[in-house]
């Protein structure tokens, strides 16, 4: 193919927003390993500013992994029923089920936290445990697992599967955990890689919800460019980089939709 | 065997809706009902257009969301087209490069506008080198509009790519056997094909500049968005009914938004943190 002036002028168009994205991401993992910023990398090449985000943010990263690991039980645990559910029942009020179920997806995370607060602030022992935190992050992620177990589910001619286990006698639990969940593992595995990457880097709810002792990575990491000197900042940012990195990875090669069967599969798997 | 399944459904169908009702509905309802029973009653609803400090943080909002929604679709459709269209040795590297951020919170955008902008920023060195003066701009209006284009790009790009997969490029040959110019191409073919996926990812990118709140807090905790005033107003001044007004609507706004978008394009929208 010959290449024309427009084909150039776009291309290096391309490379100019790719520079925008990526450029500052290697200056603050430059910034992270070098012993003062100011002076520029020519000062030396440390990982001192990394230990000392380990000692200073080292709970918060424990606390953002149990956090997104129990969001991830529980969005499977109330998320793929549901998605089942709505699956089966086609009429009008589903589909209401599933609108209201997305919604926590249209409303910003700030409204949501604080309907939260109002709520269930008064209850100290909730309010002051992550599992406060927790419950933003399931309703902010479940809209996430639902769509992509109901994607698979539209796509798969699961009744007819359930029909025949029906006639050899499998009884309606048998079939559920028999055939209906064997049958949506990449949809549950899309969804899961999903609902961690979120609720790892959630920070909208999380700001409100948090207490000092419950502190996530990305709240921490609001503290740091706050309080801290820039290089840490950076360190800091480079430990959350690599923590999401894997799932990144991961989601681009697991977390393809399948390819619909039929064209009616996209309208119910919306 | 459908209608006696109806109770397994029930109890498969049933935790989602306790906990959803528990922990979404009834607290939004009552965040519409704290809104209305402030010291303002129900007209704290209409302070948002009556206070001045309010009305301009809303109009803010609006036009630096509009700004960046107009400025992301154009970036994202010429490198989405461009990416999707030609086939050339490195191109996976920039399809990669160009989704990596899509994980970043609002925070990390908001560092790597630092990064780019701040005080000892890479746009302030070269402008110190080029003219002697150093340019920051990165804790104000300017650099949170450059956060939130930082942080839509991939997600529009990534749908500008899918949907010029889609295109019919029979369509492309007819008008151009036809005489078309490639610009009548464009304007005339491509772009109306792209349509419901820019008004799709348009809508979610001015949702996400609309509510976001990271960056902005990031940057400079002044900078006057409705989201950081729902943040003073809830936090500094302890003024709740006020806070819950302000967030109501901009909650509806947003739904809005995406709904209208919806009901355009025909397919389903969300926002992302």
């Amino acid at each position: 193919m010959r290449r024309t002036g427009t084909f150039y002028i776009q291309l290096a168009f391309t490379l100019l927003v790719c520079a925008f994205l990526i450029v500052p991401v290697i200056m603050s993992i430059m910034a992270g390993v070098t012993v003062n910023y100011f002076y520029g990398i020519k000062s030396g090449v440390t990982l001192r500013w990394v230990f000392e985000v380990w000692d200073l943010y080292s709970e918060t990263i424990y606390l953002s992994l149990l956090i997104s690991l129990a969001c991830l039980a529980c969005t499977i645990v109330l998320g793929v029923p549901a998605a089942y559910v709505l699956a089966r029942k086609q009429g009008r009020i589903a589909r209401m089920v599933e609108e209201l179920l997305t919604l926590p997806l249209a409303i910003p995370g700030l409204a949501i936290a604080l309907a939260l607060l109002i709520s269930y602030g008064g209850f100290r022992e909730f309010r002051m445990s992550w599992t406060f935190i927790l419950v933003g992050h399931v309703l902010y992620t479940l809209p996430f697992m639902l769509r992509a177990v109901l994607a698979v589910l539209s796509s798969t001619d699961f009744r007819t599967l359930e029909e025949g286990a029906a006639s050899l006698g499998a009884n309606f639990w048998q079939r559920f955990f028999g055939i209906v969940i064997p049958n949506c593992r990449s949809g549950i595995l899309a969804g899961s890689l999903m609902v961690v990457t979120l609720s790892m880097g959630e920070f909208n709810l999380t700001w409100m919800l948090h207490t000092p002792l419950t502190k996530t990575l990305p709240v921490g990491l609001a503290d740091a460019y706050a309080s801290m000197r820039l290089e840490i900042g950076s360190a800091y940012t480079v430990v959350f980089l690599i923590m999401i990195i894997p799932l990144l990875l991961a989601l681009q090669f697991f977390g393809k939709p399948p390819k619909p069967r039929a064209a009616v599969a996209e309208e119910v798997g919306r | 065997m459908e209608r006696r399944e109806y109770p397994y459904l029930a109890v498969l169908g049933l935790p989602v809706l306790v906990v959803f009702t528990a922990f979404f509905l009834l607290p939004m309802a009552r965040l519409v009902l704290v809104a209305g029973t402030g010291p303002k009653g129900v007209s704290a609803y209409l302070a948002i257009l009556t206070t001045p400090r309010y009305f301009e943080s809303l109009v803010a909002t609006i036009v630096l969301s509009t700004l960046v929604t107009l400025a992301t679709l154009s970036i994202s459709t010429v490198a989405g087209l461009f990416l999707e269209r030609n086939r050339f040795a490195g191109r996976g590297v920039l399809v990669s490069m160009l989704t990596f951020p899509l994980a970043f919170p609002g925070v990390v955008v908001g560092f790597m506008v630092i990064m780019l902008a701040g005080r000892q920023g890479l746009i302030g060195e070269i402008s110190k080198f080029l003219t002697g003066g150093k340019l920051v701009f990165a804790y104000s209006m300017a650099g949170l509009f450059m956060g939130y284009v930082y942080f839509s790009i991939p997600r529009v790009i990534l749908t500008v790519m899918a949907a010029a997969e889609k295109l019919d490029p029979a369509l492309e040959e007819a008008a151009r056997s036809l005489g078309a110019s490639q610009w009548r191409v464009v304007c005339d073919v491509i772009l109306p094909g792209l349509n419901p996926a820019l008004i799709a990812s348009g809508a979610i990118c001015f949702a996400t500049a609309m509510g976001a709140f990271g960056t902005a807090f990031t940057l400079a905790t002044n900078i006057d968005v409705l989201p950081m005033t729902i943040y003073t107003e809830f936090t500094l001044r302890a003024n709740i009914a006020m806070a819950s007004a302000l967030s109501i609507i901009l909650g509806l706004i947003t739904w809005v938004a995406l709904n209208a978008a919806r009901s355009f394009a025909g397919s389903s929208v969300a926002a992302a943190g």
